[in-house]
């Protein structure tokens, strides 16, 4: 260790240039040829390959959600239009059931008015039968008592 | 220092000591590339092991892996620009991952343990051969980048806005590596000293802290010469208008 921080000291020294700066630098240039070959390339095809396959299934995801929004909205559609449709044929319904039990109500009403009118008339003609009857009898009555008042005289 | 007590034999200082290895007439310095295997191969097998089986649903490493390369990516995408980015992601990404793991690797693996004949192992990042290549690999790829993106064209740069700029504009040509390799080498050795240091004045407990730092600041490096070179090699491929 005679002269250790000489510059471009003949034996050792800090600064000693020699062959193996050269050397180094092949050594440095192979090295980057076979970490290109080993590593930079295989490493960047599968990390660019997955970023390939990730780019696609995002675009294909999205598409997909497109469709899926369109469906979902014909979707929608139809079956507001189902829901429509079905509403109607409630209505439809709730009309036919109210017009058939008015109807029915109607029927009824006027067959029970019928034959009230009915049995009424008949009650009529039984009482003006029996009226008549009563009145015919009465007078026959009448007439008998008067005969026999008559007669006793 | 052969008196001391046995642990303070850890904290020996040695700086600027090397273990030289010699090939014809061209010396290395052996520790820097003895550590700096240990950190490409630690690195390497990270990679081998999290992209052995990779799936679409990450598990285990990959998810580390995964979790780097979208760091880095972020990194170089928001400093180069959309256009260019891709070319220049794995310089980006080593650079970053070699520096962070070097540094870490320096900080918290036990170097000292291990006896070298001469010189110690540490974070390769804390040689300034290892800083100068990585700053001049930097140098050499923002003036290709803009190069080969514009042609002719990129020197328009040297004089925008205005032709008062192109000395200027040559300086930095300059001060870019020099800043790059100095800011981590000094760092790195800086932290790696202020620990020795510490160390060896008091063994214990107070060096704790000051490693935490010294995290930190290895992690904060690695990303401002990541950073650092993204936005010149950036700079170089950006348009004028």
């Amino acid at each position: 260790m005679t002269s250790p921080f000489l510059f471009g000291a003949t034996e050792g020294g800090l600064f000693d240039f020699d062959a193996t700066l050269p050397l180094m630098a092949i050594q440095v240039v192979l090295l980057t040829f076979i970490l290109n070959a080993l590593f930079f390339k295989p490493v960047g095809q599968v990390v660019e390959e997955r970023e390939d396959y990730v780019t696609t299934s995002r675009a294909q995801a999205k598409q997909r959600l497109a469709e899926v929004e369109k469906l979902e909205l014909a979707l929608r559609d139809q079956l507001k239009e189902a829901r429509q449709a079905a509403q109607k044929v409630i209505n439809d319904a709730e009309q036919d059931s109210d017009k058939l039990y008015r109807e029915a109500l109607a029927l009824a009403t006027s067959e029970a008015n019928a034959s009230r009118e009915k049995a009424r008339r008949e009650i009529d003609a039984q009482r003006e039968s029996a009226m008549n009857q009563l009145k015919s009898d009465s007078e026959k009555l009448g007439d008998l008592i008067v005969d026999r008042l008559l007669a006793s005289k | 220092m052969g008196s001391l007590p046995f642990f303070f034999t850890f904290a020996e200082l040695e700086v600027g000591q090397h273990l030289y290895w010699q090939f014809g007439n061209l010396r290395i310095h052996g520790q820097v590339f003895l550590t700096s295997w240990i950190v490409i191969g630690a690195l390497l097998a990270l990679v081998v092991v999290g992209t052995k089986k990779m799936e679409r649903d990450p598990q285990g490493v990959q998810n580390l892996l995964e979790f780097l390369w979208d760091y880095i990516r972020d990194l170089a995408r928001t400093q180069i620009g959309e256009k260019v980015y891709r070319d220049w992601m794995p310089f980006i990404g080593t650079l970053f991952l070699f520096i962070f793991v070097s540094n870490w690797g320096g900080a918290l693996v036990p170097w000292r343990l291990i006896h070298l004949p001469s010189g110690e192992l540490g974070a390769p990042t804390a040689d300034i051969n290892t800083t100068v290549a990585l700053a001049l690999l930097v140098s050499l790829s923002y003036f290709y980048a803009g190069l080969s993106n514009k042609g002719l064209r990129y020197f328009e740069y040297y004089v925008h806005p205005t032709p008062i700029m192109l000395p200027f504009k040559i300086v930095e040509d300059f001060t870019k590596p020099l800043s790059l390799s100095f800011r981590l080498f000094g760092n790195i050795l800086a932290d790696e000293l202020v620990v020795a240091v510490l160390v060896f004045l008091v063994p214990l407990v107070l060096p704790v802290p000051v490693m935490f730092l010294g995290l930190f600041t290895s992690a904060i490096q690695a990303l401002i010469f990541a950073t650092l070179a993204a936005y010149y090699i950036g700079e170089a491929v950006e348009e004028h208008h």
